[in-house]
């Protein structure tokens, strides 16, 4: 019974049913609480700025498509992430077109030029967050906020780091505050239990491995009292206390949803180890002796690059020969 | 009981066997006239050489195709009946082999060779191993599973291996596949024996029945069957994808792993399907040759799915006809499992030794959606049971680099599916790194039997 009708394909001949869209739909939802409490505590305006980001980023992606020619991607909303990403790593006094020019430079520049999804060897956000803070040093580091905003304005016009760094003393703020997001900076970076929410929902979800996160925040914050140590505390710009320099700042934005995509940290376990730990030490080397008050942007945007090397140095092979084995046990992803 | 598995990798498909695992056996007779054709190679290792001439008659079990070579199974008719000559035929591995076309007078008269009585159990007892495996090879038992080896030379290892473990394989890991299942309920008398006569030929072994925990009838029914037997142990294992490859096998049951280049007998190991053992027991009790086998058929498009003993020869069109024909229209053929079998644009092509179930599915069953980017998520080395990582691999694969494919060691690769399955993009994985598995293989001219990929899947 032949038959023109006929299917025929190599084998397996099932697949999973999950998608990239369901992956990419999991991160959304993971980054929602964080957007959500930040649009609470920084009013209207972080919504505008986040719909601004998201828009941008879609509409970039879908040009993209178009104008090259190819299928469009729009549909698996890896986007929205990148415009989400984005706007959550901005202050909110932007002017609602910096997210606009970040989102297209994030997509067409630093994401489609390279091949698209999977292909980018920077983080597409974080790459649109460095080149919007060259170029626009001031309004990037506007920390004031907006009428509307709830925030227990303690520091004005600083995030409790550029308080630390310029000589201010760690007396207003307490880790509860930090904890809870009640502090400046950029919209989605402050509340930590929102974060934390999110990384919990990633893992639950097997989106991301605790590998990354986990290392890059062990290390930092044993980093963290070692730098007091070595500065001798007096009049420097640390606290000493680990609790509160991860709560404050980007880390855990960074460690939770940047160092984890995908495309741009090592697959092996072993890799994944040791960008976290690379991340960690950079991370905590630029908030300690960088220009500006934090460093995440280029702690990780530094280990991106280093992926491919760590990738080759960790897959199986590679002075394993014969042994075998990619790191991965029992079924723990 | 505890369930055992293996330790790396793995992924857990919609097993689907519901559809035929309460169906038992039902054995097909092909119908007088029909032409049965039987393929000159169902083995792995050299080919057979007919020794019938066209026109002459034979009968059911006689021998019709042999070969001098060392790795080797003798061919038998499964009907008596007349040559009519000789035909190049499409096998479900997909290859073009040569075949011995008999008509069936559909007298089924037996061979005079086939005992009509079986031995009994005290005579069994005290076969010698040389007989044993004689009678093994002269019935042209291979590996049932998938993969074909021939029984005779499994069993025969090295003598300075010591054979500590006879694993039964009986984990059927493959989804829709219940042949295995439905043998060991309804033929667990002829296992356990076929499992003691294998026992015979190494003193110092123990026999192991993995069976794979979502047949825990079969667990229980076996290990309660064989609770007074010494030396024999009923193991659950978990029905875990790929569970019933022999290098996990092994190491789920015994802890070992097979080095890579080796085989299971380097470590003390020989894996057995169950359908074998049950052939094996067949062979060495009636001297009845192999010339039948038990195939699942399934898939949305049969209208009556089941599993159906069927002679070897016979074509998948008939055995689709004993089925109760389609019910849906198929869109896609699949000859053995979905993670492992092979799809063909045709079901005219004649059951072979190594035919453990025909998928017909329909279009919503078969539908792949489309292959997109990697996104690099590392679910495939994940799942990867061998520990590799099938994304570097499949990259190399379709840039032909194979160089870099052999370094990242990509003729480890057993070509389970793991990967393809879990894939989020959809990309073709497995297709890809098979392809260079081949191209690497060709290039260095390594003998198929020392790749990776032979295991049995089947069961």
């Amino acid at each position: 019974m032949a038959d023109k009708r006929l299917w025929v394909s190599s084998s397996p001949h099932i697949r999973s049913k999950e998608t990239v869209t369901d992956i990419m739909l999991d991160v959304i939802i993971a980054l929602a609480p964080a957007a959500v409490m930040g649009t609470y505590y920084f009013g209207f305006r972080a919504a505008a700025v986040i719909g601004v980001s998201v828009l941008a980023a879609v509409v970039s992606e879908y040009l993209f498509c178009l104008i090259t020619k190819r299928g469009s991607s729009v549909n698996d909303m890896s986007a929205v992430i990148t415009g989400l990403l984005l706007a959550l790593s901005l202050p909110v006094s932007v002017p609602l077109w910096v997210p606009a020019i970040g989102a297209g430079f994030a997509i067409i520049i630093v994401k489609q030029l390279f091949g698209g999804l999977g292909q980018n060897f920077l983080n597409p956000a974080l790459g649109a967050r460095a080149f919007l803070l060259a170029a626009y040093p001031v309004i990037m580091t506007n920390w004031n906020q907006t009428q509307s905003g709830r925030v227990f304005d303690a520091f004005t016009g600083a995030t409790p780091l550029g308080h630390l760094r310029s000589g201010g003393i760690l007396t207003a703020v307490d880790l509860q505050r930090a904890f809870n997001g009640n502090i400046l900076g950029s919209i989605g970076e402050t509340c930590a239990w929102a974060l934390l929410l999110g990384f919990a929902y990633l893992l639950i979800r097997r989106v991301i491995s605790w590998r990354i996160p986990v290392l890059y925040l062990l290390v930092f914050s044993l980093l963290v009292p070692l730098f007091a140590w070595m500065a001798g505390r007096g009049g420097s710009i640390l606290t000493g206390n680990w609790l509160y320099e991860v709560l404050t700042g980007s880390v855990l934005m960074g460690a939770i949803f940047m160092a984890t995509d995908y495309g741009t940290s090592p697959i092996a376990p072993k890799g994944q180890i040791i960008f976290g730990a690379g991340c960690g030490v950079l991370h905590a080397v630029f908030r300690f002796y960088g220009a500006f008050p934090e460093g995440t942007t280029y702690a990780i945007l530094l280990m991106n690059i280093c992926t491919p090397l760590i990738d080759r140095f960790t897959r199986p092979g590679f002075l394993t020969r014969g042994r075998g084995g990619n790191g991965y046990s029992q079924n723990r992803f | 009981m505890k369930t055992r598995t293996f330790r790396r990798g793995g992924v857990y498909p919609p097993d689907c066997k519901h559809y035929t695992d309460k169906k038992s056996i039902e054995a097909v007779f092909p119908a007088e006239g029909e032409h049965m054709r039987y393929a000159l190679s169902q083995h792995i290792g050299e080919a057979c050489v007919p020794v019938v001439r066209t026109g002459e008659r034979v009968l059911a079990g006689q021998k019709i195709a042999d070969s001098k070579a060392a790795v080797s199974a003798p061919v038998h008719a499964s009907v008596s009946g007349i040559v009519r000559g000789f035909t190049d035929t499409l096998v479900p591995s997909g290859n073009t082999v040569t075949a011995i076309v008999v008509e069936n007078d559909g007298l089924c008269e037996n061979h005079p060779g086939v005992l009509p009585e079986n031995i009994q159990d005290e005579s069994i007892a005290r076969l010698k191993p040389e007989y044993i495996i004689s009678a093994i090879r002269e019935a042209g038992i291979v590996g049932l599973g998938g993969a074909g080896f021939p029984t005779h030379i499994k069993l025969s290892p090295p003598k300075d291996r010591v054979i500590e473990y006879i694993i039964v394989n009986a984990c059927e890991c493959e989804p829709y596949l219940t042949g295995d299942h439905r043998i060991m309920l309804e033929e667990r008398e002829c296992a356990i024996t076929g499992l003691k006569i294998i026992m015979r030929l190494f003193p110092a072994a123990k026999g192991i029945i993995a069976v794979g925990s979502n047949k825990m009838n079969a667990v229980n029914m076996l290990g309660n069957a064989c609770a007074g037997e010494r030396g024999i142990e009923v193991a659950a294992l978990a029905s875990r994808y790929p569970q019933g490859s022999e290098k996990q096998l092994i190491q789920a049951c015994t802890r070992r792993n097979v080095p890579d280049g080796g085989l299971p007998s380097d470590i003390g190991c020989i894996v057995i399907n169950i359908s074998t053992v049950v052939s094996v027991e067949r062979a060495v009790r009636r001297r009845e040759p192999l010339t039948r086998r038990v195939i699942t058929v399934a898939g949305g498009a049969i209208a009556r799915p089941g599993n159906y003993e069927a002679p070897i020869g016979l074509s998948f069109d008939a055995l689709v006809e004993a089925a109760g024909g389609f019910r849906k229209s198929p869109v896609k053929f699949i000859f053995g499992g979905p993670m492992t079998g092979v799809s063909l644009h045709n079901i005219d092509i004649p059951v072979t030794k190594t035919s453990a179930g025909l998928l017909c599915l329909t279009q919503k069953e078969a539908y792949i959606p489309p292959e997109k980017n990697c996104i690099r998520c590392g679910k495939c080395a994940a799942r990867c049971p061998m520990g590799l990582f099938p994304y570097d691999l499949n990259k190399y694969a379709i840039a032909a680099d194979d160089g870099m494919f052999a370094e990242i060691n990509g003729a480890a690769c057993i070509g389970c599916g793991s990967c393809t399955y879990i894939c989020p993009a959809k990309r073709h994985l497995t297709q890809s790194i098979r392809d260079a598995q081949k191209r690497v293989v060709l290039r260095a001219g390594r003998p198929r039997s020392q790749r990776g990929g032979d295991t049995e899947y089947g069961g």
